[in-house]
């Protein structure tokens, strides 16, 4: 067989490669480069002026930057505690064990646009039947009409949808973890706390990082939630970087300028996410 | 003799603006009213048209808002033409886009695109224009002067009308003209309660009827349900306010910028004071009412919870409604206006009354340039405003229908088939004529790249709403990116196409 057929298997594979990964980066960088918008359609080349004019003349990309910081890592943490805790309940012996596994992956199943819309109804102030309860108390919080509470409002809906996700990722490790080192901490008489916090927990820090990682990655792309919820308001208050692509790409057509934007975002997001992921191996796996 | 019977009998049926019940009203209910009427595109004239194997792709908006019109003319064209009609339905936000994709890429997935009037600068290369024989239609000589100038652009018909809209104050009549609460208010404010003609006015009653329940129905009512939510339709609210301090008849020229110039208007003192009179509105609305959209505002004062509106004519027609708690109980009158008015010339106020429509054109429809179905689109859309059809989708607000034709205006039309109370009618319909007279209307804009412009006022005017800049801040930060954004288009084009609209706003057109 001649050494050269060996890349005709690679072909196939190389295809894809290139028609869904690389291509799409690489038209996103040429329309970057470009003037394309609504008058203007067509790759004309305009050098780095979208660029800088994003680097110099946009601060509501950077406000809108540090705004998805705060939700997608506020949403992540939540996700990764309550997911745990969760994962962990049923991982033990109790009655119903698989009613619950099965009743805590339901809010990922359902369709988050569809979801959100059912959450916004909830949360409308004057008919919702939140405020309707609360009202008992004397209290109506502005859920989504205060530029404060809009975002816990924002991380309300997230948390409650994609905690499932974080709760399977925690349960396929706890599940697979050996049962040795449990049972040793069991005939040294450790208590349930020091077994989680000296033996679970390092146990499970690489499937944690893992998870955290991919969550973060899917946070970063709140869209959906902010767009159904809050259409990015009060003001700019909920509006996140995703969002304010959307908005600059798809609704005022400025496709050029969006995909300098969505360039851009890409790599900090990767370099973000790289130093995220190197902090969290040093600190959960040093020994 | 019988000869004769027939011409009177045929020229009743032709001219008469409610035909009779028929053949067709028993198999289309949603004709019961009136029947077929007679013209080019009528049950009548479609039924001999035949596009059995030809399919039409449409995409429109959401149901209910024009999306169910839509898809109940589809179906019925279906039946009559033995055409197969694909009805694709898309959030209000993105109908721009997702005709604009694929006109730039080349193609046309949709034979025809439903989007707002103001587009028509943007989508007129794309769009195949209204041929002839649908312009010199009987049906379309019925359509008004403004709403013809809505739909083309140079004279050439891009948009085929099938709507037409402006906003106007809607009002709780049994309170306003309740003489109780008139001697009530008077007692408390030292005031007369009245429709108000001033948006001071307005925010004082407003302000008085907020928060009590003031109807005796046990809940708690308000005083305005306005579109604040940040989207797309929220500028048409601000204009809306600010038409009455800003636009000048004194001034010719330009309302959103000074055409010789193109410097931005809209952060001079009449667009401050119409912010700031809207910030104070957060006060009034019911709670959350600073996320309401158009289909919340619709709802709030369709279903009786609010005192006042002003927006397009759906909340009204919603209240007007048989199912509505609060059915002959509301009154139209035009936007209020306001004691003063900005003159950009002198830049100085002008102590005297102003008041100025804001025609916000509304729905537009039009026929892919690359559609290999041409003749079967515009037959639908012929057959979509035919005489029948709009009658009766201008009886359902949630369909989005409104008047356009100026046999719409026949106070007639609604007190016999829709049983609205004559009075309520007779003010609706007046409203309505009025902008059509008016000498100092604003039309919107209708620039390259309108959604950039529309866009920014959004941005600018929801951080107002929310406290995050004060009024003159908010508007400053606008006025920049407008110069950013007729930098970027070119000062060139956006002056040739806003010359149009000024044309129309000075009377010139």
């Amino acid at each position: 067989m001649n050494f050269k057929h060996k890349y005709f298997f690679l072909f196939p594979g190389l295809f894809v490669l290139i028609g869904i990964l690389i291509f799409p980066i690489i038209f996103v960088v040429r329309l970057s480069l470009s003037g394309w918008n609504s008058y203007n359609p067509g790759l004309d080349y305009i050098g780095l002026e979208n660029y800088i004019r994003l680097f110099t003349d946009d601060p509501r990309f950077w406000e809108s930057f540090f705004r998805l910081s705060f939700l997608s890592v506020t949403t992540v943490i939540l996700q990764y505690v309550i997911g745990f805790a969760l994962a962990h309940m049923v991982w033990k012996d109790i009655k119903f064990k698989r009613f619950f596994r099965v009743l805590f992956l339901v809010p990922m199943m359902t369709t988050p646009v569809i979801m959100t819309v059912i959450w916004r109804t909830f949360f409308h102030e004057s008919l919702g039947p939140v405020n309707d309860m609360l009202s008992i108390f004397g209290v109506a919080p502005k859920w989504l009409t205060d530029p404060v509470i809009a975002k816990f409002t924002v991380i309300i809906v997230e948390v409650w949808q994609w905690t499932p996700f974080m709760f399977l990722l925690l349960l396929a490790g706890l599940l697979s973890l050996p049962k040795e080192p449990f049972l040793a901490a069991a005939i040294d008489g450790a208590s349930p706390v020091r077994k989680f916090i000296y033996v679970t927990f390092p146990l499970m820090a690489p499937i944690s990082i893992g998870a955290i990682i991919i969550r973060l990655i899917e946070a970063s792309k709140i869209m959906d939630t902010v767009y159904v919820l809050t259409s990015g308001g009060p003001g700019t208050s909920t509006e996140t970087s995703s969002f304010y692509i959307f908005i600059k790409g798809l609704r005022e057509f400025q496709m050029g300028y969006a995909a300098s934007m969505s360039f851009t975002y890409l790599i900090i997001m990767i370099i973000s996410l790289t130093i995220i992921a190197k902090v969290l191996t040093k600190l959960l796996l040093k020994e | 003799m019988k000869t004769c019977l027939t011409a009177i009998i045929s020229s009743l049926m032709i001219f008469s603006p409610m035909a009779y019940a028929d053949k067709w009203s028993d198999q289309f209910p949603h004709i019961k009213a009136t029947g077929d009427i007679p013209g080019d595109c009528s049950y009548e004239k479609m039924s001999k048209k035949n596009y059995k194997g030809k399919t039409l792709k449409i995409n429109t908006h959401a149901i209910p808002v024009m999306g169910e019109p839509t898809a109940l003319h589809a179906e019925q064209f279906e039946k009559l033409t033995g055409a197969k009609v694909e009805v694709t339905h898309t959030p209000a936000g993105d109908l721009y886009s997702k005709a604009m994709v694929p006109f730039q890429a080349g193609q046309a997935p949709y034979d025809i695109v439903f989007g707002f009037s103001n587009f028509i600068n943007d989508w007129k290369r794309y769009l195949a224009p209204v041929p002839k024989k649908y312009m010199n239609s009987p049906e379309m000589k019925d359509v008004t002067k403004s709403h013809m100038g809505v739909s083309s652009w140079d004279g050439t018909m891009y948009q085929y009308p099938v709507d037409g809209d402006r906003h106007y104050l809607k009002y709780r009549k049994d309170v306003i003209d309740n003489p109780e609460m008139q001697k009530k208010y008077k007692a408390d404010t030292g005031k007369e309660l009245k429709v108000p003609t001033t948006w001071k006015e307005y925010g004082e009653m407003a302000k008085y009827f907020n928060g009590w329940d003031w109807d005796g129905d046990g809940e708690k009512e308000y005083g305005s349900a306005e579109v604040m939510k940040k989207d797309d339709l929220m500028f048409a609210a601000f204009f809306s306010r600010s038409v009455a301090y800003a636009k000048n008849p004194r001034t010719p020229g330009g309302f959103f910028f000074d055409l010789e110039t193109m410097k931005p208007n809209i952060n001079n003192p009449g667009f401050v004071e119409a912010l700031t009179d809207w910030v104070e509105a957060t006060k009034y609305v019911p709670p959350g009412g600073t996320n309401f959209g158009l289909g919340d505002e619709i709802g709030s004062f369709g279903g009786g919870q609010t005192l006042f509106s002003f927006s397009w004519d759906d909340a009204f027609i919603a209240a007007m409604q048989d199912d509505s708690p609060i059915k002959n109980k509301v009154g139209a009158a035009p936007l209020p206006g306001a004691n003063k008015v900005w003159n950009r010339v002198s830049n100085s106020w002008e102590n005297q009354y102003n008041q100025a429509p804001y025609i916000v054109w509304g729905w537009a429809v039009g026929v892919a340039k690359k559609s290999k179905v041409k003749d079967m689109a515009f037959d639908y859309l012929c057959f979509f405003s035919n005489g029948a059809n709009h009658q009766a989708d201008l009886a359902i607000g949630r369909f989005g229908v409104n008047p356009f034709k100026n046999s719409d205006f026949d106070p007639n039309i609604y007190i016999n088939s829709m049983g609205w109370d004559p009075e309520i009618a007779n003010s609706y319909t007046k409203t309505l004529l009025d902008m059509e007279k008016s000498n100092n209307r604003v039309f919107p804009l209708r620039v390259p790249g309108v959604f950039e412009f529309t866009s920014a006022v959004a941005t600018g005017t929801s951080k107002a709403l929310a406290g995050q800049l004060s009024p003159q801040e908010a508007l400053d930060e606008v006025a920049k990116e407008w110069e950013a954004i007729v930098s970027r288009v070119g000062k060139k084009a956006v002056q040739d196409a806003y010359a149009v609209g000024v044309k129309m706003e000075d009377n010139k057109l």
